[in-house]
């Protein structure tokens, strides 16, 4: 069946009070981003706290879902038919023949809900509740009304004009894109911080990213696949400024001065060093990892701890307390995970300990890291120059 | 940054000439070759005339020449073509240790098949035991398939007297051999070296992608693998890739035209690094100078070094090789070459292959090597403790 208009549901937006506007304008800017990269041409329109979608060409159904389940802030997506003022008979015979084709099953229970925000429209809500209710029963005999758990409930909402809908598609939830401020994503190659990144930019934050580039160590597949899971984030996003950063010498210099067993911590400590500089260059407010308690050695309490105390921006994890499958299952939703399983060798395993510290001492490890001082502020400042920055979107 | 491309046993650059041929073929002579009309036969012109060009290359009949989507087709239609054939003379196949996936995992299937696979150890230097092979063949051996040259360490089989111990001793037998790496660096003469098959493709000749052919002798009976619209005389149906076709045609006849030129310049690019190769500390060479080698293929092994590493860091230099052979890179477990060959557990992850074309010089061979004697110290200064 083809839908003309989609009746596009927020909720938690609604309650900010005079701000409501910017999330709204927000959210309108966003779905039009997504539908924008699909066929077909589109209509948004904002009317008395509903936003609508309105197809004026041909489109794939499944791509306007699909991109409009990308869409942070939706709730719910529901395709309807839209009609204009009628007559009630002729109202009642338009949601028969639209009830029968979404509905072509024999067996099922539902219930009507009307509503009359039109309060000119001659019929009220409880007698259309009844009256299609009626009709369906009739139409189909092994149909019957549940009032509490219905398969389905039939919408009818008169406004200026008529919305009918029987279905309400799940929307990606959050709140719209960027209304939340800009933050640093340390995105690696692995299946955890695509994650980290999609749940803050959930919440309407912009997300930007830094990965560490180690050549030769790390090949151009490598950073390649790196692009492509900002790529697979930025479906739901939007575009992320992707910085590259060449941290090779950073690296061997650690490796050669420092104790083995300390180098992932300290490698760590400068990994979030370089995303500080590079956030606070971009305006970016906060740093996100993927880390989570434990999984590794540079992620128990201990070092992230240790790691922290380098930075002044708040750090946010937001898989912190979740095991590794839980991970793996918000990567498979949000289709990285293929792409994050990929055999390349990022740079955190090339150098690696067989028994790295796990209890970090952090006067110790200041103590280390004293040992670089003389070559490292300048491996930093070239690291930073060495920033490439790549647009990544899809 | 100057590219040097030390990958040609991968694939190489294709010649402008070819190139310039194809884009006609693509743009103005475009027709089907089965078409009755004018275009129909301008087209299958340039089949008939590839055909020649390729026949000659290896004195053969141009009716013995079938076109193929490349060197894995050739190789399947080789095996399995036989096996389909002949299952009911006989089920017992041999080949060896050291071939292409393209050679062993149809054989994998006819094992599951049912047919007997004789598997040939090589020696260090990747050369088969004649006495073994011939030791191995039975009356009811259909097919012995065996490497021209190997991809991964460049050594040459002892095909000839391969092609005479079989006929000797079990006239009926096929002999297949997979000459991908071969087919243009040597002469090959099917005829005197009793070869029944072999299998070439275009993109490793500086021809393009997706287009080979397989010499198949005009006695030797085989299944075909792709049924449909009977073309290439039923044994490979398909509308003819007359671009790719025409373009190998073209690659092949200027490659063999020029054949001494191009084989003593390989030799000069191949012996000037191998000197080199030699020269420096740690590195153990899988590839010797003289005959048993190809002239295109340089193996070496470099301790204390992982290939990839030092195949990324000469690839920041512009000089791009290969580790083990690409071919096989896509499961860095298996190098079943080296393995055979017997180098070291050690060195197996350690060894790059630098394999040349006709655009290679030795004054490219001295940058590579150069390149190594300046990377070697520095990444075996940083290896995993």
């Amino acid at each position: 069946m083809f839908y003309h208009s989609f009746l596009i549901k927020y909720a938690e937006i609604g309650t900010k009070g005079k701000n409501r506007y910017i999330f709204e304008d927000a959210l309108m800017h966003d779905i039009r981003h997504k539908l924008n990269k699909i066929d077909g041409e589109f209509a948004i329109q904002k009317e008395q706290g509903r936003i609508y979608v309105n197809a004026k060409t041909e489109y794939e159904y499944d791509d306007v879902i699909d991109a409009l389940s990308r869409v942070f802030g939706i709730t719910g997506i529901c395709p309807m038919m839209q009609i204009e003022k009628c007559g009630y008979d002729e109202l009642r015979e338009k949601v028969l023949a639209f009830v029968k084709e979404e509905h072509p099953e024999q067996s099922f229970s539902f219930k009507v809900h009307a509503r009359r925000a039109d309060k000119h429209y001659p019929v009220n809500s409880d007698i259309i509740n009844a009256d299609v209710g009626y009709d369906i029963l009739c139409a189909y005999p092994e149909a019957r009304v549940d009032v509490h758990h219905p398969d389905f409930i039939v919408y009818i909402e008169v406004r200026q004009k008529i919305n009918v809908y029987t279905r309400v598609l799940p929307g990606a939830g959050g709140m719209p894109m960027g209304t939340n401020g800009k933050a640093m994503l340390l995105l690696s190659g692995g299946i955890d911080s695509p994650v980290a990144g999609y749940m803050i930019a959930k919440r309407g934050v912009t997300i930007e990213a830094v990965y560490f580039h180690a050549p030769p160590y790390t090949s151009e597949r490598a950073k390649e696949k790196v692009v492509e899971l900002a790529r697979l984030v930025a479906r739901f996003s939007g575009p992320i400024k992707l910085h590259v950063i060449n941290f090779t010498d950073i690296q061997l210099y650690i490796y050669e001065k420092c104790p083995h067993d300390e180098l992932t911590i300290i490698m760590r400590r400068y990994m979030m060093r370089i995303a500080e500089r590079l956030a606070e260059q971009d305006d970016c407010i906060g740093l996100i990892t993927g880390e989570s308690i434990g999984q590794v050695a540079s992620q128990t309490m201990f070092s992230l701890r240790v790691t922290d105390e380098v930075c002044e921006l708040p750090v946010y994890r937001p898989v912190i307390g979740f095991d590794k499958q839980e991970i793996v299952d918000l990567a498979e939703k949000i289709g990285t995970f293929e792409t994050s399983i990929l055999p390349y060798e990022d740079c955190c395993t090339i150098f690696v300990a067989k028994h790295p510290v796990t209890k970090p001492n952090l006067k110790s490890i200041q103590k280390s890291e004293k040992k670089l001082s003389e070559r490292i502020d300048e491996l930093f400042e070239a690291a930073i120059a060495s920033d490439e920055i790549i647009w990544c979107d899809k | 940054m100057r590219e040097i491309y030390f990958d040609n046993a991968a694939t190489t650059r294709v010649r402008p000439e070819v190139a310039e041929l194809m884009m006609k073929v693509m743009t103005e002579d475009y027709g089907n070759p089965s078409a009755r009309h004018v275009m129909g036969m301008k087209a299958e012109n340039y089949i008939k005339t590839a055909r020649e060009q390729i026949a000659r290359t290896l004195r053969v009949d141009p009716g013995e020449i079938y076109f193929t989507s490349g060197g894995t087709e050739s190789n399947n239609l080789a095996l399995i073509g036989t096996a389909l054939a002949r299952s009911r003379r006989g089920k017992h196949i041999i080949s060896t240790g050291i071939e292409h996936a393209a050679i062993y995992k149809p054989l994998d299937l006819l094992r599951e098949q049912g047919f007997d696979i004789t598997i040939l150890p090589v020696d260090g230097q990747g050369h088969i035991d004649l006495s073994e092979l011939s030791a191995a063949i039975r009356p009811d051996t259909i097919l012995v398939s065996l490497m021209y040259v190997n991809n991964e360490i460049g050594s040459i089989e002892p095909i000839a007297e391969t092609g005479r111990i079989i006929k000797e001793r079990n006239p009926e037998c096929y002999f297949h051999t997979d000459t991908i790496q071969a087919y243009g660096k040597l002469r090959i003469r099917p005829k005197t070296e009793h070869i029944d098959m072999l299998s070439v493709s275009a993109h490793k000749i500086h021809g393009p992608k997706g287009t080979g052919f397989i010499y198949i002798d005009k006695h030797v009976r085989l299944h075909p693998l792709i049924l449909g619209g009977g073309q290439e005389r039923d044994m490979r149906s398909g509308t003819e890739n007359v671009p790719g076709i025409a373009g190998m045609g073209l690659a092949a006849e200027m490659y063999y035209k020029e054949h001494e030129k191009i084989e003593a310049g390989m030799l000069s690019v191949r012996d000037r690094l191998i000197d080199r190769l030699s020269a420096m500390e740690g590195v153990k060479l899988n590839t010797e100078k003289g005959e048993g080698f190809a002239p295109h293929v340089v193996s070496a092994s470099f301790a204390g070094v992982r290939a990839e590493v030092l195949l990324h860091a000469l690839e920041q230099k512009g000089i791009y090789v290969s580790s083990g052979s690409a071919c096989s890179s896509n499961h860095p477990a298996i190098s079943g070459t080296l393995r055979s060959i017997g180098v070291d557990q050690d060195l197996l992850d350690s060894t790059l292959r630098f394999s040349f074309g006709i655009y290679s010089t030795p004054e490219e061979a001295d940058l590579c090597a150069d390149a190594l004697e300046e990377l070697l110290p520095q990444l075996r200064r940083f290896v995993r403790r």
